[in-house]
């Protein structure tokens, strides 16, 4: 299958937008897994509004990793985390110009950790708006899904190694 | 889709130089090939084989002489024996498929190694809705098969094996002289079959001394036009057809021969074999002086498979820690040097290399792995431009990987 990224994501993987470690963020959230080739680590700064007022991303992963994961961060600045939260990997994938279809799940994955740093905010502040859902979004399932693959392959290499 | 590809050629304007090293996806074709091939579209030979007028005896005549080149070349007894296909990927069909057809009523195992290309593990995967069984012979950190493994694998009911005797991704020269011993030892009637597309023209093989039954050659690793490859089948060895259509002069391959194909297909061994030792010493030095470069300028980096001897004269394959391989191949494209990466992303089936998972590499080696294969064409100043993009290339994904990941 031929990979035709558009001129966005190209864009974004050349100069990467909020690239790097921010030292004071408020919460840091991890998703995906080295295994799978596909990872991503989000630094959200977020004031006590609760609006986004800073994000950084660090990301292991193909092109479309990279320029998902900084236009997320490009996209939630300012905004509050409910607003933030609404975010779908699809406004994602529209906002890079469009993804091939083999590469949505690197969407997925970038608001999967997203979404895990406005849960795992909360949960460090012992708050529990109504807007957040005890149950997982369907990007944090997918997430989740993607990690016990690479735990599976894990096992399996493991195994094979043994023989 | 095409207007954003053209914009992904745009951002290529302006390119210092550029080297091509994914010949292990195509190859550039040389200008005297691409000149040897032309004559054949429309001034000489452009009938059809078969066929009772001058133009087809040309085809005919020219189609029998290249074949007769490529067959000596491969050390074949006739030229019978050399059976042509559309690529490596076809004659590896024709030959699993072809032999588990002729010997379904002798058995139904397939033995082949852990590290066979695409065509041969999907094929094997295909047998066995057929009643089919495959065994999968494990390699060492090398990619060397293991030979006590295999010889306990084969028993009466095993029809054939398939090994390559040159690994396509990780280079590695396979025992197969002690490999075909082995089996035909434990059941004589087994058909041993190789993918030797990275062989031909790379190490001294000669089917015939070899005494193999049925090999895979193919045209682009060569650097050869595309489109062509040929099975050679022992005499005596019986293959039978898969697909069926008007027979020519390949009895196991239907269709309208393409002449200036298998021309350039000739041409293109003639190139490699007429100063055999002179090019394969070329391809080894340009070889050692990118893995060494390589080595020398990127901390954490790896050579997958085989150093030195063992290893075929072309294949550079290197891993880097932390540095995904497609975002790599991407920002190498950038700088005007092509190659090809073991990443899940970049195979579209979101799986690393198998090969590279056999020989024990973790994932993230294998995700952050590259392969190149040099050829005599590339020259001193390509080897110092790519030492030099490699470095820039590795340390900028390693600046967006940052410390993710890293535990």
């Amino acid at each position: 299958m031929p990979l035709p990224y558009n001129p966005k994501v190209l864009e974004l993987f050349r100069n990467p937008k909020n690239l790097g470690k921010m030292e004071d963020a408020t919460v840091t959230a991890v998703a995906g897994n080295p295994l799978c080739g596909d990872m991503i680590t989000f630094y959200l700064k977020i004031n006590e509004q609760d609006i986004v007022e800073k994000a950084t991303f660090e990301s292991y992963g193909c092109a479309a990793n990279i320029a998902t994961s900084s236009i997320v961060t490009e996209m939630i600045k300012g905004m509050s985390l409910e607003d933030a939260w609404n975010i779908s990997w699809k406004s994602v994938a529209e906002a890079v110009g469009g993804l091939p279809s083999i590469k949505f799940h690197c969407g997925i994955l970038a608001v999967g950790a997203l979404k895990r740093a406005i849960r795992k905010y909360h949960k460090n502040k012992n708050a529990s708006p109504e807007w957040l859902k005890e149950e997982l979004s369907f990007e944090e399932k997918q997430a989740l899904e993607e990690e016990e693959l690479a735990k599976m392959l894990a096992r399996r290499m493991e195994k094979a190694g043994e023989q | 889709m095409v207007e954003n590809v053209k914009a992904l050629l745009r951002a290529h304007a302006g390119l210092e130089r550029e080297v091509y090293l994914d010949i292990e996806n195509s190859s550039i074709v040389p200008e005297e090939v691409v000149e040897a091939m032309l004559p054949y579209y429309d001034q000489h030979a452009y009938g059809n084989p078969t066929l009772t007028h001058k133009p087809g005896w040309e085809a005919f005549e020219t189609i029998m002489e290249s074949t007769q080149k490529i067959s000596n070349f491969l050390g074949c007894r006739t030229l019978e024996e050399i059976n042509l296909t559309p690529g490596e990927t076809e004659a590896n069909n024709l030959a699993l498929i072809g032999t588990a057809f002729a010997m379904k009523d002798k058995g139904k195992k397939i033995v082949i190694s852990e590290i066979e290309p695409i065509s041969v593990l999907h094929v094997t995967d295909m047998l066995r809705k057929y009643g089919f069984a495959t065994t999968k012979i494990p390699v060492d950190s090398e990619g060397i098969i293991n030979l006590e493994k295999l010889r306990n694998a084969i028993d009466k009911e095993t029809i054939l094996v398939s090994v390559s005797a040159v690994n396509h991704e990780i280079g590695t020269i396979q025992p197969i002289h002690e490999a075909l011993k082995i089996v035909k030892d434990k059941n004589p009637q087994t058909i041993f079959h190789t993918d030797a597309s990275d062989s031909y023209a790379k190490i001294p093989l000669n089917v015939q001394e070899l005494k193999i039954d049925l090999a895979t050659i193919s045209s682009y690793k060569i650097l050869g036009p595309r489109g062509i490859g040929a099975l050679y089948v022992r005499e005596g060895v019986n293959v039978e057809r898969i697909l069926e259509g008007q027979i020519g002069t390949q009895k196991l391959w239907p269709g309208v021969e393409n002449t200036p194909l298998i021309v350039g297909f000739a041409k293109a061994s003639e190139l490699a074999f007429q100063r055999f030792e002179e090019n394969v010493d070329c391809m080894r030095r340009l070889r050692d002086e990118l893995i060494s470069g390589i080595i020398g300028k990127v901390s954490e980096a790896k050579l997958n498979g085989p150093k030195g001897e063992k290893r075929a004269p072309d294949n550079v394959n290197m891993s880097f820690l932390r540095c995904e391989g497609e975002a790599l191949t991407i920002e190498l494209s950038l700088k005007g040097v092509y190659v090809s990466s073991g990443s899940a992303c970049t195979r579209r089936i979101l799986q690393p290399s198998h090969v590279l998972v056999a020989i024990g590499r973790n994932y993230d080696e294998a995700h952050g792995s590259i392969l190149m294969k040099v050829t005599r064409y590339h020259k001193d100043e390509d080897v110092k431009y790519v030492l030099e993009a490699i470095p820039k290339a590795v340390e900028r994904i390693r600046g967006i990987t940052g410390s993710t990941g890293v535990d």
